[in-house]
């Protein structure tokens, strides 16, 4: 990426000249920055606004943006923590600025494990720029040449006296400066990085002790409505008519309205329904139990996820549609002294992250403002827009505290209900989402199956392998046509497998939508990461291999793996592949590092397995070990080890926290997490019926990181997908049964 | 009109009686350091003390709290209290955050009650305070860390 680093601050003295012309900060090629909605208005009295993301004051206090949001995973630690390091500040003087929406920072949609890969550099950069331009401030000040001062721990210092000048009081200064071209920032070696690498703690965790971290169902206006939406049960419907009257009765309800209809294809609209709007939450939901609303039909209402689950069992038992090969599958498979065959599912899945969504908005005739728990403030203000008939520069969206968000609150659908709601009543309108509807109006990770053969001969060799897939496609979601998974989504973990076998093929098959699909915490690696890592278990017990040398086998040498010279579509998380390639010495580097750590390859107690699976996603590598204990028909989850190597890491406590999250997160798809529907209603409604893991099936976790200079590599979701089968298999050598269905609860209590 | 005493200061509040204290204390006393996360006692998001016991806020209807003492995370400034954030803190334990306040909340009644449990109490009383963002590790090594504090028993 280049990046062109522009003075917002000087840029305001040009007014017209500038604005809109063209002349990003970060020259992407994205629509240009909002001046009104920079997070420094500018000029800030008495500081100096050195680029969009940094800005001093004169006392020294030192203003870094993080434009991403905040769900848990530590960007609000980790960007200012890198763009800190190149300006050279102790991290004492920094305060951290959420940034609106505004697409002259680049992208903000905080998903796909990317905000510090993406932006490694530009924090960096902008860093040092910010930096540069103080010592140039200092040298000019000084009449001495740029090169004989130093920028340090805030303060540029004369090297051949001891003159110094804090960044507070060259700021100003500084501000006035035009920003050093992009090729002549000089950026730190590694050796001298003093915050990258740090395990800083989280830059919000006094406030989230406390109780005043504000989330997005905390924001409160001074005489806001509180509404809650009775939605249609079934994706399609529309309500045909309503009675209102026992629900204006109940005490404190203000008003009840009908959403606006809403086009078939799903996409980021909110779901057809009622609202009712309220003096305070309770009474909104109390009106709307005494709402009567009579609903359409849908196409989708004899959707049944059981009987779905068996066409798609029987379709992966089909041929398919091929989207890579390599060498004579046929023949390897006619030739072969045997054949291993298994089928995988995983059944619909919802994040539950602990906060329902909720947003907050104030509509004027030409202005909007919105207060969102949102991983996507771009895409709220353009779908905002779009649903008010403004601007999107009219549209201003401040971003809140996440209370987890794994994938949901990427879906601006409920910033869109609470703009709508706030322009019908003319007052602000807070949104709140319920456990229930949170659980029954979701954008469900797709239900899957898949299907594994292998051909083996005497000695153990595999000679063919063969995998098809079937799931509904998240593309369903924004065309309500699209019937089959698409590249992007086959991309994660299926069509990328880096498997060294002559014979070899990927296979999709045909999956109609019923319900709204979309990301869910490392979206389709959980299935095919799933199916792959148990599957390898199986061949290890077909070919009498330990499961550890059973993976060797498989990867084979040392390489780089290329599925695009085999006819895939292969996206690599969107990144280029010489830069992040599929790199076989580093996926056997974190299965050789998880098992002597984990000691899984010792035996263990009666009763008790080991299961190790590994994958790459998020062009990170992630090994696992688990062990258990199955005793009397019941799972005991005992141990969880993981070795990452995500390249560079900023903040090696935050990868750890995240390594533990997201494998707690693959214990509840692998032991608890099931959503399914009978005549296309959800059946789930709390975490009663959709449980997720609990302290006390918490095991104990280990995470062991591999020192790497690689560029940085996803952290948030990579721990995710190889726990479900590291557990499966588990199972299996504790107990001889192989579980092939997730959850493990539908075979085994846990 | 209820009274009852709010983090150690007098406080009445006007609201249906049968309004769950949760929403009585976010909406319409404005503290919202107390989350909602299920609204059915099931996630222990909401979790204040009653007279010092942890109570579920959401399922409890503030005609009952007439008289009684609350205690929301704001007021959690108790010797043990401050022992458990500063524990949380040296383990950096939150994520997201949003269950935590219901995580100390929880914790500080089981410790006041009990402040040398065993592991198979510390399931039990804990189980009912869901992190979906999975701190339940840290949560673990920073209660250990509190309980050490304790003096032994006896
Ligand atoms: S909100 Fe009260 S227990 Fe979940
Ligand atoms: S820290 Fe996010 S739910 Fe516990």
């Amino acid at each position: 990426m280049t990046t062109k680093i522009e003075n917002v601050s000087r840029r305001n003295f040009l007014k017209n000249s500038a604005i809109g012309a063209g002349s990003l900060v970060l020259a992407t090629g994205l629509p240009g920055f909002n001046l009104a909605m920079a997070a420094f208005p500018s000029p800030i009295e008495g500081a100096g606004v050195l680029n969009l993301f940094v800005a001093i004051e004169a006392d020294n206090r030192v203003r870094i943006v993080c434009h991403r949001s905040e769900m848990g995973q530590g960007i609000r630690t980790g960007i200012p923590q890198v763009l800190a390091d190149e300006l050279d500040v102790d991290w004492s003087m920094v305060d951290v600025v959420q940034g609106f929406a505004n697409p002259g920072y680049g992208s903000q949609n905080t998903d796909g494990s990317r905000s510090i890969r993406r932006f490694f550099t530009t924090m960096r950069q902008m860093g040092a720029s910010a930096r540069m331009m103080l010592e140039q401030a200092a040298a000019e000040k000084w009449g001495v040449p740029v090169d004989q001062v130093r920028g340090k721990q805030g303060y540029v210092h004369h090297v051949s006296s001891d003159r110094k000048l804090s960044y507070g009081e060259l700021a100003s200064a500084a501000a006035k400066l035009t920003p050093p071209q992009t090729d002549s920032l000089v950026l730190k070696p590694a050796s001298e990085f003093t915050l990258i690498g740090k395990g800083l703690a989280p830059v919000d965790i006094d406030d989230m002790l406390d109780g005043s971290a504000v989330y997005g169902q905390d924001v409160q206006l001074e005489g806001m409505l509180y509404a809650s939406i009775e939605r249609c049960p079934v994706v399609g419907q529309k309500v045909k008519s309503h009675d209102k009257a026992g629900a204006m009765k109940v005490n404190g309800v203000r008003d009840v309205m009908v959403m606006p209809e809403q086009p078939d294809a799903p996409a980021f609209h909110p779901l057809n329904g009622v609202a009712v709007l309220a003096d305070n939450t309770w009474s909104a939901l109390q009106g709307r139990k005494a709402l009567k609303v009579e609903w359409s039909d849908s196409l989708h209402q004899q959707h049944d996820s059981a009987n779905y689950m068996s066409t798609l069992v029987e379709r992966v038992g089909q041929p398919g549609k091929v989207i890579r090969t390599r060498g004579d599958v046929k023949g390897a498979f006619d030739g072969a002294d045997a054949v291993v065959k298994a089928t995988y599912q995983v059944p619909y899945l919802v994040h539950a992250q602990m906060e329902p969504p909720a947003a907050t908005a104030v509509v004027s005739e030409k202005h909007c403002e919105i207060w969102a728990c949102t991983q996507t403030p771009q895409s709220t203000q353009q779908n905002v827009a779009q649903a008010l008939g403004l601007q999107p520069e009219q549209v201003k969206v401040n971003v809140t505290l996440l209370g987890g968000g794994f994938g949901r609150k990427s879906k601006p659908d409920f910033s869109v209900e609470a703009a709508l709601l706030a322009r019908h009543t003319g007052k602000p309108v807070k949104v709140v989402w319920s456990r229930e509807d949170d659980i029954q109006h979701g954008y469900y990770h797709a239900a899957s199956a898949q299907r594994f053969e292998a051909a083996v001969n005497k000695d153990g060799s595999v000679v063919g392998w063969l995998q098809r897939t079937a799931f509904p496609s998240i593309s369903w979601t924004f065309t309500g046509t699209v019937d089959e998974p698409q590249d992007g989504e086959l991309s994660l973990g299926f069509g990328d497998v880096p498997f060294a076998v002559n014979a070899m093929q990927c296979e999709s098959q045909k999956a109609e939508g019923h319900v709204r699909i979309g990301w869910m915490r490392s979206v389709s690696n959980i299935q095919h990461a799933f199916a792959q890592g148990a599957f390898v278990d199986e061949m290890a017990a077909a070919t009498g291999k330990t499961p550890h040398a059973m993976w060797h086998a498989l990867l084979g040498e040392d390489r780089i793996v290329d599925p695009t010279a085999e006819g895939f579509g292969y996206g690599n998380y969107g990144d280029p592949a010489d830069v992040y390639p599929i790199d076989i010495a580093r996926m056997k580097r974190v299965l050789d590092e998880v098992v002597k750590q984990s000691g899984a390859d010792k035996s263990t107690g009666d009763n008790e397995g080991w299961g190790i699976s590994v994958h790459r996603s998020f062009v990170s590598y992630v090994a696992v070990a688990c062990k258990v204990r199955v005793e009397q028909g019941k799972v005991s989850v005992l141990e969880l080890h993981s070795a990452i190597d995500c390249g560079t890491v900023v903040n090696p406590d935050r990868v750890r926290s995240q390594q533990e999250g997201s494998m707690l997160f693959g214990l509840s798809i692998a032991l608890m997490g099931e959503i399914s529907l009978e005549g296309g209603k959800v059946k789930q409604s709390n975490y009663h019926d959709y449980p997720v893991t609990r302290y006390h099936q918490s095991p104990m976790i280990k995470t062991y990181i591999i020192a790497s200079d690689a560029p940085p590599g996803g952290v948030g979701e990579p721990g995710t997908p190889p726990v479900a089968a590291s557990v499966v298999n588990a199972i299996y050598h504790a107990s001889g049964r192989r579980i092939r269905t997730l959850p493990v609860n539908k075979t085994l209590s846990v | 009109m209820i009274s009852f005493t709010l983090n150690g200061k007098k406080q009445q509040v006007d609201a249906d009686p049968a309004m769950p204290l949760l929403w009585a204390l976010r909406d319409l006393l404005g503290l919202t350091g107390t989350k909602f996360g299920c609204g059915i006692a099931q996630c222990g998001a909401c979790t204040v003390h009653l007279d010092g016991q942890a109570v579920r806020s959401c399922a409890l209807p503030v005609s009952a709290i007439s008289g009684k003492a609350i205690t929301t995370i704001e007021g959690l400034n108790s010797d043990l209290g401050e022992a458990l954030k500063a524990a949380w803190k040296a383990h950096n334990v939150p994520q997201c955050g949003y269950c935590q306040a219901g995580q100390l909340m929880n914790a500080s009644a089981m410790l006041a009650n009990n402040p040398n449990p065993s592991d198979a109490q510390i399931d039990a009383n804990m189980q009912g305070n869901i992190c979906r963002c999975g701190t339940y590790p840290r949560i673990k090594a920073a209660l250990h860390d509190v309980i050490a504090q304790q003096p032994a028993e006896g």
